[in-house]
């Protein structure tokens, strides 16, 4: 998958749990709980739904390194390439 | 509604040969027979010269000036890394600071201090500053929405408030022309002034002397504000009061089980109460070492800093332990605990799966108690030394009277003596931290007491030998991830919203964060139900109230259900939501 898509993958489900967010105005490298307001449950389900969609398992273990967009590019690319 | 059976799990016994410390409290009975409120009195030091008793002096002044101001007494860690330590010198001067500049700022004895921020070092420093100068510390969630910030900063009277840069664009600076009273803002993480009224919080600090003598303070002046939700109406705060400071050492000491060289970790935000009471100031009037971690929840991370920082007592709450429970390893083998000796979980019932999780994999039992912003402190509790009930919040404190009512007509209740029987959870009233009022609200205030006994608002049931059991809550305030939510608040911001017609919201059981915030929402003529519009409402809905508070879901309905007197019945919503029994439906008005 190319990761052009897993970035519109996961723009999608950001946007099902912070509609309002501006993600063109997102730097790649910020942290997006705190830049978006999500907290830890939906934080979760965003996770879960990006699991749902593309099929590679993340456990709750790697969550922490999770908090930018680019980090969680960089971590599905490397799985779904292998 | 948690319901869970006494019989259902085995207790677990606790055996004396396990400790590694002796708990202070060895024998809840006897302890309970001889406490006196006035043998926790002689404890604590109090202000010199008789001038009375001051949170702060007990929490930071008595050890700097004992001996003890070598000691750590907190250990931050930042989102990226970085440590940051503050001994009791560390904390006692940089506090002196603070009142140094809330007096420069002509802020007095009473005057309300807000901090809307993470959990930053200048948070603490802020909050015993603000007590040193008897100025009233009030916290706020940094999730919060503005909606919110803005109720709360105006219903408390707000005079300063200690923010960052950002949060102070995102939620505050559109508010100031509601808030006349506001005159100070203070800046944590600005190095220069910005203009009169928008301080930076170093500057000021650097330029005030690090000496400071406490005022007379009465046992009975104003400390803390905690607002909390109600059913109807917007928040309430909760007063409380210096003297409050005897229950946050007691507690401390018999149920959190402090020892001098202990290291502590508090994982709630002091946005809510248990922050405050227990993550800033118990563990400091015992002189221990308290960890603060900047970070969101991160399960990897918490093992980690229970390692590393060589935990001896948790206390944290439900919802993370069931995260915990999600992760498919042995923490016992990846990581060493063995500095952990207690565990302890408040917020919302702790569901028996969990104390057996604890058991099991961490190898302790979980222990948890029961309270809430108006207690101040820890009422009902599993304590080291007793067999615990999984699934029960264990028996009242020491000096805490607890009975399960039941109310016979407006102005009087019965105790209800047999066990097994559910009821109203109510406390005798007496205790040093209870709430001395709801501010600018007497009557909500009024409201809570009844035939002697404050009704706290919980269902629950006692077992024979004096274990109490959760049931449920006896309104409909929202339990979510250890905060109350008030449906009413939610409903209010909901209806701002062009396309919104009426609103309800309710709890929804959820396995992980106990209940989420759910909306069923009744469109104006010409809006038709579509996924667009509903991500809309939510994304409104969010930017208003905040990640903390706003619904999780959101239902579009034709109608409400509704009393003949026009009150959503939100029973009924909840009942329909779970495929539960619709109860009593004789009020109904419309229905869908």
């Amino acid at each position: 998958m190319a990761e052009v898509n897993i970035k519109e993958i996961i723009n999608k489900h950001l946007m099902k749990v912070a509609p309002e967010a501006d993600l063109e105005e997102l730097s790649p490298d910020a942290n997006i709980r705190e830049e978006l307001d999500i907290d830890s449950y939906d934080f979760l389900q965003f996770l879960i739904a990006i699991n749902e969609e593309i099929g590679i398992e993340i456990p709750e273990a790697d969550y922490g390194k999770l908090s930018t967009i680019e980090s969680i590019v960089e971590y599905l690319s490397a799985r779904i390439n292998v | 509604m948690i319901k869970i059976n006494s019989m259902d799990w085995k207790p677990i016994k606790k055996t004396f040969d396990k400790w590694s410390v002796r708990p202070t409290l060895l024998d809840y009975t006897t302890t309970c027979a001889s406490f006196s409120w006035e043998s926790i009195l002689k404890e604590i030091d109090g202000l010199p010269d008789g001038k009375g008793i001051n949170i702060a002096h007990e929490a930071v002044v008595r050890h700097a000036m004992e001996g003890r101001g070598n000691h750590l007494a907190i250990r931050w860690l930042s989102r990226d890394g970085a440590i940051r330590d503050y001994s009791y010198h560390d904390l006692h001067s940089q506090s002196n600071q603070f009142a140094n500049v809330l007096r420069q700022l002509s802020i007095n004895r009473g005057d309300r201090v807000f901090v809307l921020s993470g959990r930053i070092p200048e948070l603490y420093i802020s909050a015993l500053g603000t007590l040193k100068n008897v100025s009233v510390f009030c916290p706020l969630f940094s999730a919060f929405g503005s909606e919110p910030i803005r109720q709360r900063l105006s219903k408390g009277d707000a005079r300063v408030l200690v923010t960052t840069q950002k949060l102070y664009k995102q939620k505050v600076a559109d508010l100031r022309k509601h808030l006349p009273l506001l005159k100070h803002i203070l800046l944590a993480d600005v190095e220069e002034d910005i203009e009169e009224g928008l301080w930076s919080l170093p500057k000021q600090m650097a330029k005030s002397s690090d000496r400071f003598s406490i005022p007379q303070t009465d046992p009975e002046d104003m400390a803390l504000l905690h607002f909390t939700s109600g059913t109807t109406g917007m928040p309430k705060g909760a007063i409380h009061v210096h003297n409050a400071v005897l229950t946050h050492y007691m507690t401390g000491k018999y149920v959190l089980d402090f020892h001098p060289d202990d290291v502590f970790w508090c994982t709630a935000d002091p946005g809510w109460v248990t922050g405050t009471s227990y993550g800033i100031i118990a563990p400091l009037t015992h002189g221990i070492t308290s960890i603060i971690d900047e970070a969101d929840f991160d399960a990897e991370r918490w093992f980690r800093i229970l390692e590393e920082q060589k935990v001896n007592i948790w206390y944290t709450a439900p919802t993370a332990l069931r995260r915990l429970m999600r992760m498919d390893i042995e923490p016992c083998r990846q990581y060493n605990l063995s500095n952990l000796r207690i565990i302890h979980s408040v917020g919302e019932p702790l569901n028996p799966e969990v104390v057996k999780w604890g058991q099991e994999t961490l190898e302790l039992p979980i222990h948890d108690n029961w309270w809430q912003t108006e207690t101040g402190g820890i009422m009902i509790a599993n304590y080291a030394s007793m067999d615990i009930r999984p699934g029960s919040m264990g028996r009242p404190l020491p000096g805490i009277e607890a009975a399960i009512v039941q109310r016979t007509n407006k102005n009087d209740i019965k105790i209800i003596e047999e066990p097994e029987v559910e009821g109203d959870l109510a406390l005798k009233p007496g205790w040093p931290s209870m709430f001395r009022g709801y501010l600018h609200d007497e009557e909500r205030h009024r409201k809570c007491f009844v035939g002697g006994w404050y009704i706290t608002g919980d269902l629950a049931k006692r077992d024979a030998d004096g274990y109490f059991w959760f049931v449920g809550r006896a309104d409909d305030i929202i339990k979510t991830s250890g905060h109350m939510v008030g449906p009413f608040e939610v409903e209010s911001v909901l209806m701002e919203h062009p396309s919104v017609a009426e609103a309800g919201v309710i709890g929804k059981p959820e396995p992980l964060i106990g209940e989420l915030v759910k909306a069923f929402v009744c469109l104006k003529p010409g809006f038709e139900p579509a996924e667009k519009l509903r991500l809309e409402i939510m994304g409104f809905a969010r930017k208003k109230l905040g990640s903390a508070v706003a619904p999780k879901q959101i239902d579009f309905v034709d109608n409400l259900p509704k009393t003949r007197s026009g009150k959503i019945m939100r029973r009924l919503l909840k009942a329909r939501e779970l495929g539960l029994p619709e109860g009593d439906i004789s009020t109904l008005e419309t229905d869908s």
